[in-house]
């Protein structure tokens, strides 16, 4: 982490994709065209556009990518709206990494893992995925159930049923809220997909979605049999520190800035539920 | 014990702030309230127990620029605007206010990263305490075993009549006290033990000097959080955050822009958790109603942070016993949850 903790430094725009009708991703470089600092998979960092305002954002690049970091975001507020109006070369403020990461060194190590995402909810489990394809031999198998409204709403689709498709021991499984023309996939919510697919309760869960489908597919998870020590989740709280001290993201007595973002759903069974 | 009289103190003040050195003291305003303000020459020091404010100001300024931007096209400069601090002495903070420093040393240095704002400001300040020999109804430090007559600064101070009795207690303490030497005399400090020993015996006897406090023990945080009293205390509590502005452990920011015309300053200023922006997210509000906002306060200083640190985050100074504006304070809440609550 940077040594001054609220000063920023500055980062390049260097690429802008657009995944769907409103979800892009920032490829970011330092002004030299290098990385900026090294990062694990379910960490995020604070991104700003001066004048406009500030937001955490999880990194969604592999920390194996160690060229350049990649934010996917959706267009939902301010900041976001003028990073979406941006155009590539631009310089923004950034200062991270911030936060735990999902355990992929210790607990997720070795595991058969299952990720469940939903919208924009796959940000920050794509960083993971791409963490275990990179380091293929130290996980076992890698489901992946990803959910959107529409089809032309799932991000990073290419990627899904591309590159990932011809992954070893890899599935992925996608879903749409509602019957689309030209879909001929699965249509219906995630939880209840997941729940369809009847995983193997051996696995490691991590999800990541609205709350709502968190909400649901949890339920179906400890339906079929997982425990709630089983299953990892990333959660999001308004900030503006990033570091612990402005005092508004905690859930009881643990900073999700700090102390999250990620938590195993029996960590948070022992906290206030205000999330 | 080293000891001054009234007259020489402001001769001392005068030394320092010739050295560089701005002394800050609690002062009579307007209102004929008690505020720190800067000395200088004419400025007497206030009499009265209690500042509006609390001293946290010196070293968490209510509003502070963080940088500056200055924007080109797509290129962006970051400025840190920082300049040299000197070294400043804050004279006449209570105990309760020196404790409160040891509160925010805790969030902003000992919990990494060390925000340099902070640590920078605390590095330059110098605290003489004045003890306290007439604590009021409102107080309530000696419940979180802070001893008043002992507050334990740079410099502990006490005040018999016109002569104040210094006795340094830290390195910084030392060094201050030796600029003003020449000003001082060696006295016999009888008195000081004297009014110390009156202190206690009215400390004993304060309203709120036997709050039951063992129900916050740390260990029972959803029992207390989902305590059915938050509804009935809350009630009233009209959400104006004053008792989180005049607290002195209320450490909660906000960081905000202002384009000056001459680049974009981003600077941060006191935010209150009695607010509901403090929350609000696009699309929900993780604490919805007053309720939660009011129980997220309380249970900040009196469960969250016995359970990460093993110590409360109060200090007794009642100002906000004094300032509620609807009697709903920290000592309501330890009754009601505390006491009746068990």
């Amino acid at each position: 982490m940077q040594k001054e903790a609220l000063i920023p430094v500055v980062g390049v725009v260097q690429k802008i994709t657009q995944e769907t009708p409103d979800v892009k991703t920032f490829r970011v470089v330092g002004p030299d065209g290098k990385n900026l600092f090294d990062h694990m998979p379910g960490q995020c960092a604070m991104l700003s556009v001066p004048g406009v305002s500030e937001a955490m954002i999880s990194i969604t690049s592999s920390p194996a990518q160690t060229d350049y970091m990649e934010f996917s975001i959706k267009k939902a507020g301010k900041l976001t709206g003028w990073l979406h109006e941006m155009e590539e070369g631009q310089e923004i403020t950034i200062r991270g990494p911030y936060g735990n990461d999902f355990p992929v060194e210790t607990e997720l190590k070795g595991q058969d893992l299952l990720f469940i995402a939903g919208g924009i909810g796959v940000a920050p489990i794509h960083s993971v995925i791409d963490y275990c394809i990179d380091h293929r031999e130290d996980y076992g198998r890698l489901q992946v159930v990803y959910g959107a409204r529409t089809p032309k709403d799932l991000v990073f689709y290419d990627e899904m049923t591309g590159p990932w498709k011809n992954v070893p021991n890899m599935e992925v499984d996608l879903t749409i809220d509602r019957e689309a023309e030209g879909w001929d996939g699965h249509v219906g919510f995630v939880p209840t997909y997941a729940a369809e697919l009847k995983p193997s309760t051996s696995m490691k869960v991590l999800v990541c979605g609205p709350p709502i489908m968190i909400k649901f597919t949890l339920q179906g998870l400890k339906e079929l049999g997982f425990k709630d020590t089983q299953i990892f989740t990333t959660m999001e709280m308004r900030m503006k520190c990033g570091v612990g001290k402005c005092g508004r993201c905690n859930i009881g007595n643990k900073y999700v800035c700090k102390d999250g973002p990620v938590f195993r759903f029996d960590e948070l069974g022992e906290l206030p539920p205000e999330y | 014990m080293l000891s001054i009289t009234e007259a020489k103190l402001y001769e001392a003040f005068a030394q320092l702030k010739k050295n560089g050195e701005a002394v800050y003291l609690p002062v009579d305003n307007t209102s004929g309230e008690a505020d720190f303000a800067e000395w200088k020459e004419g400025t007497a020091i206030s009499k009265q127990l209690k500042t509006v404010r609390s001293a946290k100001d010196f070293f968490f300024p209510q509003t502070e620029n963080l940088m500056k931007f200055k924007v080109h096209g797509k290129k962006i400069n970051v400025i840190d605007t920082r300049e040299e601090l000197s070294d400043f002495v804050i004279f006449g903070a209570r105990a309760c206010d020196v404790a409160s420093f040891k509160l925010l040393d805790r969030a902003f240095i000992e919990e990494k990263p060390v925000d340099t704002y902070y640590e920078n400001r605390r590095e330059h300040g110098i605290v003489v305490s004045i003890a306290c020999s007439k604590p009021a109804a409102s107080c309530f430090c000696t419940v979180y075993d802070i001893d008043p007559t002992h507050p334990n600064a740079d410099v502990d101070g006490y005040r018999v009549d016109d002569t104040f009795y210094l006795e340094a207690k830290t390195a910084k303490g030392e060094k201050l006290l030796k600029q003003i030497e020449p000003m001082m005399s060696e006295s016999d400090d009888q008195c000081v033990k004297d009014q110390i020993a009156t202190t206690e015996k009215i400390l004993k006897n304060l309203p709120f000097a036997n709050l039951d406090m063992s129900r916050f023990n740390g260990d029972n945080m959803m029992d207390i959080f989902n305590d059915p009293k938050w509804n009935s205390i809350s009630e009233t509590c009209l959400g104006c955050g004053a008792c989180t502005f005049v607290c002195p452990t209320c450490q909660c920011y906000d960081i905000k822009e202002l384009d000056t015309g001459d680049g974009i300053e981003r600077f941060r200023c006191w935010d209150s958790c009695m607010y509901k922006d403090f929350t609000q997210m696009a699309a929900a509000n993780p604490r919805p109603s007053q309720k939660e906002r009011f129980r997220q306060r309380f249970m900040h200083k009196l469960v969250y942070y016995p359970k990460n640190y093993n110590v409360y985050g109060c200090v007794g100074c009642g100002r906000c016993v004094d300032k509620c504006p609807t009697h709903l304070h920290i000592v309501n809440v330890i009754k009601t949850l505390g006491e009746e609550g068990k």
